[in-house]
């Protein structure tokens, strides 16, 4: 129970202000980007500086007060949700990029650096940041390494996880820790591997060295449409196949293309079933090398049309369109929701019939958008919550998804997080063993289990009443899918 | 491929060591030993050798599943079958060497610093830990963040956390073509040249200082590498494939005695500490090889003074050999480890003893 006077002590930690605890100013933090699910927690912490926060944990600590981390809450997957009787720690204030090094190639920033001013900053050195989540205007670098986030450009450039060097975090007692470090490994176990992709419940993390890479000095974007999904699919995999490593590499249906056009006109094909980008970066000689072997792979594939990106305005008109995907197909249903499995390759074209058919099954429309590339799935189910049971379908048909997602050997999270929105999923994906190993894990840097409660990792009881069975070796409860 | 699936007598030889409070030395083919200091007695080795095969491998999904006996050439055979390989191209130290050892010791090859770690190719793997429980973790898919990441936690844990089963790795292309340019300058020449090379995109893929000279190597399509050699200078090593074997393997002369070898991990151009010994630099200097009698001490003082830290390697017999951690860094470690092994199975390695106790 946090009391009036825990408020209090609490407020001292802070700098005059920096305590929000009255329902309007807390408004804004009673969801993040998932938001179904809104709840007020008792406060928000806004601390400015590594003092304060450690001075909210150690208090928060003492006086078993749960807390939530949060960087701009954008996060799709509810891992920012309040808890009732918790406080919100928002990072977003330690927003300072403390230096960028281009000799040494890295950047040593605050979690509430935002992921694009990494890159900015980086610029003029001839530098970036390559992780690249759709919402790397907003999003904070915290929220990125919490949530291992990826992008379109991770198939070559790869994840959060693959792109730090070094971690500052603060442990549930008020512990400052240091991981990693300025080369390019630390010593003991690697827990900044552990810590990445945490969702907020192993530590708070305050500072972060992350790795910059040269700006490519050539880039082009084959824009290729097709007559169906599944020769889309095929012609995806046929790339990955033939040795190439696109920069990026996503797939638009027919229903996201005609969104994206009405909204950002990119020049998209509106009569193609799918459309597939495909970036190629590095030397000229290299990309000229490439592009001709991606236009043979696209030909004998069966594409209906290939375009290339003539010049940088081009390539950013080509972008345009998918990376304006989510909210285009927002303005085309009152609500949507973001699904996120990943699957192996080869099972693209017969995972995305099955979506089709499921969705019919619900009466629902879904819209595909996805990093192909990685196989990482993100079909947007429309919906209107205003229409009484259509949320509780849409949340039916993405259960129904992810579980389709587990039957072909993939994941119910490519790169969102589990969150509070895929935790009964978890209990699907993984069995009471491993649902034990991972709440030893917390134990070890948690043991009171004060830091986000409830997300991510479900209890034993949660799956008992969830009432699943653990998808095991492909054995569903959905036999027909075995064979695919 | 051997194939043979020793999974349950895994699990009961784990399971009877539990019940007889015994200890298990957890053991590939042994080709890494010199990492480890000798087992202390009483202490049995279970060995995972026998554990192997080809569990998995579609060439177009870029990811293959091998249980973790399976001996690394063997599956750098079968990818280069299918044109491709692991990218993070591991040292072996000798032909008996498996998949597990490798991952479970971590050890990254000179290719380490422009396509990724070890850690960084492991998708998902099967275990046991310390209580005989077979777990699965991430999976076989590029992208995965169900759950925590132990399966990139087990990279580099050298045995002490549980029995890998099985491991699913990505896995990369065979470039099309390979260039080795080798250009003349002192050790503190290349530290700056190799920084200078590392802000453009050149297609890199090793870069190096053998004592005497940078050697660059760069991957790509042949149009791609001879634009960059013409731009770059430098003159083309004859033989470069056997010279980058010899390196990653430690087969050069200056590795081949018994001096003790120290294995530093620094920001790329941090100057060469001023200690008495002799230095190879890799990673395109992140990483430096140090021959040198100096004392363990000496060498964690300077590492602790440039944000860098120090393992003793091979050779010699010095007094520690890890770097110490901060105090709550220890303890957490030790907690961690105590999360998979609560009653002490795994025999911890003395070497390793000093990071966790």
């Amino acid at each position: 129970m946090t009391t009036r006077d825990d408020l209090k002590r609490l407020a001292r930690c802070l700098p005059t202000g920096a305590l929000l605890t009255s329902v309007e100013e807390m408004r804004p933090y009673e969801c993040d980007g998932f938001s179904p699910c809104r709840r007020l927690p008792r406060a928000v912490a806004l601390p400015e500086n590594e003092q304060q926060v450690q001075a909210v944990l150690k208090f928060c600590h003492q006086a078993r007060i749960p807390v939530v981390p949060r960087g701009a809450g954008t996060g799709l997957s509810g891992g920012a949700l309040p808890v009732e009787e918790g406080i919100v720690l928002s990072l977003a204030r330690l927003n300072r990029i403390i230096a960028i090094d281009p000799v040494d190639r890295c950047a040593r920033v605050q979690p509430g650096v935002r992921n694009l001013a990494i890159s900015e900053a980086a610029a003029p050195y001839g530098l970036h940041y390559a992780p690249d989540p759709s919402s790397q205007l907003a999003c904070t670098i915290g929220g990125n390494v919490a949530e291992n986030s990826g992008g379109v450009h991770c198939l070559k450039y790869g994840l959060t996880t693959h792109n730090l060097l070094e971690l500052r975090w603060i442990s549930a007692d008020g512990e400052v820790m240091t991981v990693g470090g300025t080369g390019l490994e630390g010593p003991g176990y690697d827990v900044l591997a552990l810590l990445t992709g945490s969702e907020g419940l192993l530590g708070v993390i305050v500072e972060i060295v992350v790795r910059l890479l040269p700006i490519p000095p050539h880039a082009r974007v084959l824009l290729a449409s097709f007559e169906t999904i599944e020769t889309a699919g095929a012609a995806v995999a046929g790339i990955i196949a033939a040795g190439i490593v696109p920069a990026g590499l996503e797939l638009m249906d027919n229903a996201s293309i005609r969104a994206t056009e009405a909204f950002v006109g990119a020049g998209y094909p509106v009569d193609a079933a799918a459309i597939i980008l495909c970036e190629l970066d590095g030397l000229t000689e290299q990309v000229e090398t490439d592009l001709e072997r991606v236009r043979a792979v696209l030909a004998a594939q069966g594409a209906l049309s290939v375009r290339v990106s003539h010049d940088e305005a081009e390539r950013r008109r080509f972008w345009a369109g998918r990376k304006a995907a989510f909210p285009a197909v927002g303005r085309i249903a009152p609500d949507y929701y973001c699904m996120d499995g990943t699957i192996p390759r080869r099972h693209l074209a017969v995972v995305l019939r099955r979506i089709g058919e499921l969705a019919a099954a619900h009466g629902l429309a879904v819209a595909n958008v996805f990093h192909a590339g990685d196989g990482n799935l993100h079909p947007l189910i429309l919906f209107d919550a205003n229409q009484p049971g259509q949320l509780e379908q849409a949340e039916a048909l993405g259960g129904r998804i992810l579980e389709t997602c587990i039957a072909v050997g993939g994941t119910i999270t490519g790169e969102h997080g589990v969150g509070v929105e895929k935790i009964n999923s978890m209990c699907l994906q993984f069995g009471h063993d491993e649902l034990l190993q991972f709440h030893a894990v917390r134990q070890a840097f948690d043991p009171d289990g004060l830091l986000n409660p409830g997300k991510a990792i479900p209890t034993l009881n949660r799956c008992a009443e969830f009432g699943a069975m653990h998808v095991h070796g492909g054995q569903t409860l959905y036999p027909d899918l075995e064979h695919f | 491929m051997r194939t043979e699936d020793q999974g349950l007598w895994l699990q009961e030889q784990v399971r009877e060591a539990l019940s007889r409070a015994e200890s298990l030395y957890i053991s590939g083919s042994g080709s890494k030993a010199f990492l480890q200091t000798a087992p202390e007695a009483p202490c049995r080795r279970l060995s995972v050798e026998g554990h192997c095969g080809l569990v998995e491998y579609e060439p177009g999904e870029l990811v293959i599943t091998v249980r973790a006996g399976t001996p690394l050439a063997r599956v750098e055979a079968l990818l280069a079958e299918h044109g491709q390989m692991l990218a993070f191209e591991p040292p072996a130290f000798g032909p008996t060497a498996t998949i597990g050892g490798t991952l479970a010791c971590g050890l990254s090859g000179p290719r380490r610093p422009y396509t990724g770690s070890a850690r960084d190719f492991v998708l998902g793997c099967r275990m046991l830990n310390g209580q005989g429980q077979r777990l699965s973790f991430g999976g076989r898919v590029i992208k995965n963040v169900a759950g925590f990441d132990v399966s990139r936690l087990m990279v580099g844990s050298a045995g002490t956390l549980g029995v890998l089963l099985e491991l699913s790795l990505k896995v990369l292309p065979r470039p099309e073509c390979e260039l080795t340019l080798s250009f003349d300058g002192t050790a503190e020449e290349a530290l700056l040249r190799m920084s200078e090379w590392g802000r453009a995109a050149w297609p890199l893929s090793a870069l190096v200082h053998d004592g005497e000279r940078i050697l660059m190597r760069l991957s790509g399509s042949e149009r791609a590498l001879q634009a960059a050699h013409r731009q770059l200078g430098g003159e083309a090593l004859p033989m470069a494939s056997t010279f980058w074997h010899d390196w990653r393997e430690q087969r050069l002369a200056w590795f081949q005695d018994e001096t003790p070898l120290w294995r530093l991990s620094l920001a790329p151009t941090c100057p060469l500490p001023a200690l008495p010994g002799t230095w190879r630099i890799d990673w395109g200097g992140s990483l430096r090889w140090f021959k040198t009698h100096a004392s363990p001490e000496d060498i964690f003082l300077a590492m602790a003074r440039v944000g860098g830290h120090a393992r003793h390697f091979r050779g010699g017999s010095v007094s520690l050999r890890h770097q110490p951690l901060p105090v709550p860094l220890q303890a957490l470690q030790q907690r961690l480890r105590t999360a998979f092994d609560p009653y002490g199975v795994f025999r911890v390695n003395p070497a390793l003893n000093q990071i966790l106790t």
